[in-house]
């Protein structure tokens, strides 16, 4: 098959579009880095603690700030629909689409992974990186005490 | 999100993101990402689909443990049975008066809420 343009949606080229169609002129700054850093993962999966993160809400009406919860019993729903995600394509009912607490407790049962975290957490999506850098800083604190080896990120 | 992963592990935590938005997490810079090629909403596999939110879950994780240098990436296999044009009907442009009205009623509504 060949084609004459990528296949996978920009999201930064569509965001800036759409909000510019809405008569937005200021269109966002994406924060960029040509570098990452990098903590090896010496563990084999099996010994693995892992925890999860969300954007996702417990309720509606959550404070604008970090979250953390227990990851079982993974609760029965989450708020999601102050987020931007693709509302006529697909549906966030099913918890297993991007909140995995319960595939991974079956992983740990299953010996693939050494066991699910305690708590997940989540960050609410905002603009400010300083302010995402702080609430960062309370989930490792969560994670460091809960003995975290690996943390999945899973935005909607 | 992309910024908390950079965090944790500049803090000593690795991360791994599973998600949709490939050019966003790919600008940011990340450890490692497992790119899911499916609708926003829906990072772990399709809603509904618990066999292949598995597949990817593991295949992610297995992505995950064998990474030995930041900015990783792997595209999983999915498989998307709904619309075939959700690319295109995410924050389509289709009707640009709609658009403009919608603009014009939240900057209302804003300014409303201001005063």
């Amino acid at each position: 098959m060949t084609k004459a343009h990528r296949t996978f949606v920009s999201y930064i080229d569509k965001s800036r579009e759409y909000y510019a169609a809405q008569g937005y002129d200021a269109p966002y700054k994406w924060a960029t880095h040509t570098d990452a850093p990098f903590t090896a993962l010496t563990k084999p999966l099996s010994e693995c603690r892992v925890a999860v993160i969300t954007t996702a809400s417990r309720t509606p009406n959550d404070p604008l700030e970090p979250y953390t919860a227990p990851s079982q019993p993974a609760p029965a729903s989450m708020a999601t629909n102050h987020l931007s995600w693709h509302k006529e394509a697909t549906t966030t009912d099913d918890l297993g689409a991007f909140l995995p607490l319960d595939h991974l407790q079956a992983f740990a049962d299953e010996g693939i992974v050494g066991s699910l975290a305690p708590r997940f957490a989540g960050i609410p999506t905002i603009y400010s990186q300083r302010r995402t850098n702080r609430w960062a800083e309370s989930i490792r604190e969560w994670f460091a005490e809960d003995g975290v080896d690996l943390a999945v990120l899973t935005p909607l | 999100m992309s910024l908390t992963a950079r965090y944790l592990e500049a803090n000593g935590i690795p991360t791994l993101i599973i998600g949709s938005a490939r050019d966003i997490v790919d600008e940011v810079g990340v450890p490692r990402f497992a790119f899911t090629d499916l609708p926003l909403g829906n990072p772990v596999g399709p809603s509904g689909d618990v066999e292949q939110q598995r597949r990817l879950l593991k295949a992610a994780l297995e992505f995950a443990h064998a990474t030995v240098l930041p900015q990783s990436s792997v595209v999983l296999p999915v498989e998307w049975t709904g619309a075939e044009d959700w690319r295109e009907s995410y924050m389509s442009l289709a009707d640009p008066e709609a658009l403009a009205a919608a603009g014009e009623a939240r900057r209302a509504e804003q300014a409303a809420r201001k005063t």
